[in-house]
């Protein structure tokens, strides 16, 4: 065991694929010899070779375009995107190509490639910087969604990404980076993609985040002082997602509150809502809540406080759902 | 102070037989009479075909079609050029191009026909599904050619897109990454003066497409692209170059269309019937015609036979694609992931119960 914070996990995960694997590739915009804006590829270059820690030229749409014809050929490329605002210049590859590889050419032709891009707000960063963008992601067929909450399921998270056969986008939240750290095993192991992690069981009701906001989120439970008890979802994975634990989660309780620093309309919440709906409608003891940022864009540094769901936010959302 | 020249450019164009079927020896690409003839039936084969999926369409027997007539040279001239094993990043006018590689004709139709069935490409030989997107395959072909570096093998890459393309961000970004890593791959861009309406002046100021590579550090030639020997002679350099670690290169096959867009299209609306009467002139398949009537390697037996030979493929091919039992509706799950996800598992059983 190792104590690691989230990027360090990050730079675990991807040492122990780089040498379980020759053709593991890792490639970005100062990943080599800088080892990453955020350090998460820190010595791997001088471990494993400029061929196989590649800094590529300030291109986007190249980064992910040429890291699909890698994959199409045999390697397993994981790009960094260097903030998540900066992917929507490869969008038309995720959609128009990454995720329908395997379907147009019926099995012949795969696209395991891993993009993993820091997202994310509260840390006053510039315009841009600080966007969650993982619905649209999550509406990509063919894609898969994965973020983390912690360094535990980062390590294990990032192997089983890189070890899937296909496309996966993931999401790693930049506000707590380096806020907490926890005993990481150094073996391999995984945390499955499309399995959600119940953090804490509760009777009164079913609190759902994932990436940052699970950390507010339990925040926001120390808060409350045992007035409610309340069951703890991190979701982990954006799609495919776990339908199964939500459902089971909210028949028990009854009722439910969902957490995200994304933009309300069309959020992830939504699509949850919308399955609670369809397989625990009779179950609700009061209609589900979404404690999210304002249909608005992500305003800069002196007013992102108001704009991001906080502890009393989630604990507004709590009450309401609890007293309705 | 100092003003003086940093370095300066020039670029090529190659033409190996004219339109009268003079052949230039010195510049010609090695090849055998078996070779050349093999060339020849190819051309009339594609054009057959391209003009049977025209006419299918017509008769409402295929969906949309894209037709390459014209630029038949441009596909079948490279295409000999490469082994099975190469890697192809076609585009949607590229049907000859993928016959020309072995794909079979009954699968081309299948695809031309709403079947994805159609793309899968034979276990032999590496023909990436087409793209139906302007020029987003571009990076593709250089993220498989340098795969090759890494894998330390032997393998190139070609890939194929029309002038139009070469106003999009990925042929840049591609051509960009492919010169600083020394990528082997082949760019050929099939210039037939048209995106859509759009004429190649529209499409960019430079003089030349070819000159485009110049700024990304590697070679570009320009080609008459109704010339099958300039084609096969530009792309064979390429492709040995590219197989020998020595980078990439961009081959602009000069060209024309000489059919419309695509069987929605009426370019009558954007060219003038002179234009494409002067193109005509220049077809690829009458110029070697001429060519190897004077080496004595055609004559019009040969030429009727190897007509009526093309379309007995095509038209078995044809019988063989409508009798084809229709897909299975729940290959539309299948191919999404390795493994079917809870969600898609759900969706069809609500579609097809069970």
């Amino acid at each position: 065991m190792v104590v690691a914070t989230i990027v360090q996990a990050v730079t675990m995960g991807l040492r122990q694929e780089l040498a379980r694997d020759n053709n593991v590739v890792v490639l970005g915009e100062d990943v080599g010899i800088n080892g990453g804006v955020f350090r998460a590829t820190d010595g791997l270059q001088k471990e494993f070779g400029p061929e196989r820690v590649i800094d590529t030229p300030l291109a986007e749409l190249g980064i992910v375009g040429v890291s699909i014809g890698m994959a199409v050929n045999g390697l397993k490329p994981v790009a960094e995107i260097q903030f998540s605002g900066f992917l929507y210049a490869a969008f038309d590859q995720l959609l128009s190509h990454a995720g329908r590889i395997r379907m147009r050419s019926r099995g012949r032709y795969t696209c395991p490639i891993v993009v993993r891009t820091p997202y994310g707000g509260g840390i006053k960063a510039l315009e841009l910087h600080c966007e969650s963008g993982e619905a649209l992601f999550s509406h990509i067929p063919g894609l898969k969604m994965v973020i983390p909450s912690n360094p535990y399921d980062t390590k294990g998270l990032l192997a089983a990404a890189i070890q899937d056969p296909d496309p996966v986008i993931f999401y790693e939240p930049m506000r707590i980076y380096r806020a907490i750290k926890q005993d990481i095993p150094e073996k391999e192991y995984f945390v499955p993609i499309g399995k959600a992690n119940v953090v804490q069981e509760g009777d009164d009701l079913t609190l759902i985040a994932w990436g940052a906001m699970v950390k507010t989120c339990q925040d926001a439970i120390e808060k409350l002082n045992n007035k409610y008890s309340i069951e703890l979802i991190d979701l982990r994975t954006i799609n495919p997602y776990d339908a199964e634990t939500i459902i089971n989660s909210v028949r028990k309780t009854g009722r439910c509150v969902i957490a995200h620093e994304a933009i309300r309309t069309s959020g992830f919440a939504a699509e949850l809502i919308a399955a609670i709906n369809e397989k625990a409608l009779l179950s609700l003891e009061a209609p589900v809540a979404r404690v999210t940022s304002p249909d608005v864009p992500f305003p800069m540094a002196k007013l992102e406080s108001y704009f991001l769901p906080d502890v009393n936010r989630i604990l507004k959302g709590i009450e309401k759902v609890m007293i309705f | 102070m100092v003003k003086r020249v940093l370095k300066e450019f020039k670029v090529e164009y190659l033409q190996v037989l004219d339109e009268n079927g003079n052949c230039d020896e010195s510049l010609m690409p090695k090849l055998s009479n078996e070779e050349i003839k093999k060339i020849y039936e190819m051309l009339v084969l594609v054009r057959v075909f391209d003009q049977k999926a025209f006419n299918m369409q017509r008769q409402g027997r295929l969906g949309t079609y894209i037709q390459f007539k014209g630029q038949e040279a441009c596909q079948v001239g490279s295409a000999i050029a490469l082994e099975d094993k190469d890697f192809v990043f076609p585009m949607y006018r590229n049907s000859g191009l993928l016959i020309a590689r072995k794909h079979p004709i009954v699968q081309v139709l299948q695809y031309w026909g709403g079947d994805e069935r159609g793309l899968r490409s034979p276990e032999n030989v590496n023909n990436f599904p087409i793209a139906i997107p302007v020029g987003t395959q571009v990076p593709h072909a250089v993220g498989a050619g340098w795969a090759t570096k890494l894998k330390g093998i032997k393998q190139v890459s070609a890939v194929y897109f029309g002038d139009g393309a070469t106003s999009k961000g990925d042929f840049h970004e591609a051509m960009n990454f492919a010169g600083v890593f020394n990528v082997p791959v082949v760019f050929i861009c099939e210039n037939n003066q048209f995106a859509i309406s759009v004429p190649r002046k529209k499409q960019t100021h430079s003089e030349t497409i070819a000159q485009k590579a110049i700024a990304y550090g590697f070679e570009g030639i320009q080609v008459d692209g109704m010339d099958v020997f300039a084609v096969c002679k530009a792309m064979k350099d390429a492709v040995e170059k590219a197989r020998n670690g020595k980078g990439p290169t961009l081959i602009e096959c000069f060209t024309y269309r000489m059919c419309d867009h695509s069987t929605s299209d009426d370019a009558s609306k954007y060219r003038t019937k002179e234009e494409l009467e002067e193109w005509a002139k220049k077809d690829p398949i009458e110029r070697l015609e001429k060519y190897m009537r004077k080496k004595n390697l055609l004559d019009d037996a040969y030429k009727e036979n190897i007509l009526s030979k093309s379309k007995d493929i095509v038209e078995k091919a044809v019988t063989e694609f409508e009798k084809m039992p229709a897909p299975d509706p729940k290959d539309i799950f299948r191919y999404v992931f390795a493994e079917m996800t809870q969600q898609q598992k759900e969706e069809m059983k609500e579609l097809f119960g069970n």
